[in-house]
């Protein structure tokens, strides 16, 4: 199959170039106009999605090529789902893409369901986002896609966005992870092979399908090639969301961001599950999967909070693994009762404990990690375990009864409160 | 042979501690930790099977290594 | 065999009692030091297999015996003998359930969580009726003063421990619950 040539490969911003250029959203007309009209494809457009080295934007960076060939293998008619939830409260992009270029992601979702043979596909957002009615907009602009599309609304809960507790939620009306095997690939929505991929990767594939896997490796790294939407936040003067090659360095990417508001002493990459990375180890590293991996984090959803140096990491830490906790689908006995405890281990320590405290919270964090059902209970883990090591000597003090003054700062994150009143349905 | 644990269907009946000792420990909420990511020597396969058997909810399963 | 038929009964109706009780007790996670839970559920087992096999007994004296002219359909099809026709039926209404019970706990684990589930909570109905089909079928015994005290007995130990049962909770109930959950 051919690629579309005779609209020029956008340089710069890719997903996000409509909204560089015009600073408008992009109705259907003005999303021709920059990028051609659907392209036709077939079955090909999976080794094309390969050949491109597309990696999975919803925070595990898998590949999306071998993603869409496991599905294709299903045997049974699959279903595509796009996750569009922005899980992560600290992370806006699947908001950013879905208000300024939707059909974007319209598009990438229509593309891959036709490659997989798929006669349906499902865009989740969380209930009561006021982007609804505007995505409802955008699908009413579309008339002779060959696959039909609906809006689903998921309770806005953490974990109702991870990849089982999507399929979960479209099959029983629960927004639960399950335990995997099957994983979602293989048996999913009306046991049927499922894609899940998140919005920003399936915009993607829409310029794949568009301009070829040579020029989708234009931008980025070998191993991860491509632009990614990152959400920077926290002590920095322009919030927001960006798009930025993969590689783009933290540094950059905060200067991208206005630069730092104030001094600096870490950073959290990847989400609320990430890591805590010192300012001094984080600055030049490359934001790719790899690069983050190597220093013990994750990529993620391409999050990035700095932190100011006034606010206390561990009050910080505590804040948020209390929401995680509070999140839990409490399914799993690690999960329910051991992030509730490692988030009262923390408090301890915040408020100036004792350093059997601390002993008791890292052997905490040894057992929970791995015992549940999805990967929730490690992400708080994780960002604990991190703490411990990048405010190593903060930790020290508070744990000899001797909390800083920083606890009190407040850093400018905003930390919603977990788990009161919503339900799962 | 392995042994698997569906962490949701696990209720902390903990039988399957009592019938395994040697491969199968309690956290300090009632939850097992496998051992050695759940593998059975040939020597415990029949107490495996018995812990299966034995556990209240099936959370416990027996399966060949992938 | 009459005779036979009727102690055997009632040995049965002694035995699921017994069954029926450690069986609550299990499911309130009763346990000790020397009476760990696996050996408590072992003890469960015997004693409900046990008690099946005195049914059987009782079912087929009842059968062979001539006085009450009870077919072996009536074992499984219920209210159609001549003799105590409801009362009779009950008991045979109890033992099909049990069937299903027995068949689906030997199966294990190989059977259906929820199946095995649903099946063995129909034992808390198969329990009452046998006690109600046990003094329907036999008036006469249960006015003896030692068969009517032992049925008592035997409703009040499944009340008691019924009772406690509903009383016990153990953190993972409260907390898949949304009850609240403690984290130390």
């Amino acid at each position: 199959m051919t690629t579309v040539t005779s609209y020029a490969p956008p340089r710069g911003p890719r997903l996000l170039a409509g909204w560089a250029d015009t600073a408008r959203v992009a109705d259907l007309s003005a999303h021709v106009g920059r990028y051609g009209p659907l392209p036709p494809v077939d079955r090909a457009l999976i080794g094309m999605v390969d050949a491109a080295g597309l990696r999975g934007r919803g925070g595990a960076w898998f590949p999306t090529g071998r993603k869409l060939a496991a599905v294709a293998a299903g045997g049974r008619r699959p279903i595509v789902v796009a996750n569009g939830a922005d899980g992560e409260p600290a992370s806006d992009k699947d908001h950013a893409l879905l208000t300024v270029a939707p059909h974007l992601v319209l598009d990438g979702m229509v593309l891959a369901a036709t490659a997989l043979g798929a006669a349906d596909a499902i865009l989740c957002v969380h209930r009561g986002d006021p982007l609804a009615p505007a995505v409802h907009a955008a699908m009413r602009q579309r008339t002779g896609d060959p696959v039909a599309i609906r809006l689903v609304e998921l309770p806005a809960r953490y974990v109702a966005s991870e990849e089982s507790a999507l399929v979960n939620f479209l099959n029983t009306g629960e927004a639960r992870p399950t335990d995997t095997p099957p994983r979602p690939f293989e048996r999913g929505v009306r046991g049927r092979p499922t894609l899940v991929d998140n919005v920003e990767t399936l915009a993607n594939i829409a310029l794949i399908a568009r301009y070829g896997p040579d020029w989708f490796r234009a931008a980025g790294t070998v191993a991860a090639p491509g632009t990614m939407l990152a959400t920077v936040g926290g002590a920095v003067t322009a919030p927001g969301v960006r798009e930025l090659p993969l590689g783009t360095t933290v540094s950059v990417a905060l200067g991208a961001s206005g630069g730092v508001s104030e001094p600096v002493g870490a950073v959290l990459v990847g989400g609320f599950g990430g890591n805590w990375l010192a300012m001094s180890d984080a600055a030049e590293l490359p934001l790719t999967p790899e690069d983050l991996a190597a220093v013990g984090g994750s990529l993620g959803v391409g999050m990035l909070l700095a932190l100011p140096a006034r606010v206390c990491g561990v009050a910080e830490t505590t804040r948020i693994v209390r929401y995680l906790a509070g999140e839990s689908a409490m399914q799993c006995g690690p999960c329910m009762f051991g992030l509730s405890s490692i988030a009262r281990d923390l408090e301890m320590l915040m408020f100036g404990g004792r350093p059997d405290v601390l002993d008791r919270l890292r052997h905490r964090l040894g057992v929970v990690r791995g015992r549940g059902a999805c990967a929730h209970p490690d992400g708080a883990v994780r960002l604990a375990a991190s703490a411990l090591t990048v405010f190593a000597a903060d930790v020290h003090t508070h744990a000899m009864g001797r909390p800083c003054a920083g606890i009190r700062v407040a850093s400018g994150i905003r930390v919603p409160v977990g788990g009161i009143g919503l339900g799962w349905r | 042979m392995r042994l698997r644990l569906n962490p949701i269907a696990c209720h902390a009946h903990g039988l399957c501690a009592e019938l395994l000792p040697e491969l199968v420990d309690l956290d300090e909420w009632g939850y097992p930790i496998l051992a050695d990511g759940g593998h059975v020597p040939s020597a415990l396969v029949d107490q495996a099977k018995a812990a299966v058997a034995a556990c209240p909810t099936l959370a416990l399963r027996l399966v060949k290594p992938a | 065999m009459w005779y036979a038929s009727r102690a055997t009964g009632l040995v049965a109706l002694l035995l699921f009692t017994a069954s029926l009780v450690i069986g609550v007790l299990s499911g309130g996670r009763l346990a000790g030091t020397r009476w760990p839970r696996f050996a408590v559920a072992a003890v469960h087992r015997n004693v409900s297999l046990l008690a099946v096999v005195f049914l059987a007994v009782h079912v087929g004296t009842s059968i062979i015996d001539p006085f009450a002219g009870i077919g072996w359909l009536d074992a499984i099809l219920p209210f159609g003998s001549v003799y105590h026709p409801l009362w009779l039926g009950l008991g045979a209404v109890a033992s099909d359930l049990l069937v299903a019970v027995v068949i689906t706990s030997l199966l294990r684990p190989r059977v259906n969580l929820r199946l095995w589930q649903w099946a063995h909570w129909s034992s808390y109905a198969c329990w009452p009726l046998a006690v109600v089909h046990g003094i329907g079928v036999y008036p006469t015994d249960f006015r003896l003063g030692w068969v009517f005290a032992l049925n008592i007995a035997c409703v009040v130990v499944v009340i008691v421990a019924i009772g406690w049962r509903v009383g016990v909770s153990h953190p993972d109930t409260d907390a898949r619950a949304g009850r609240h959950v403690t984290g130390m």
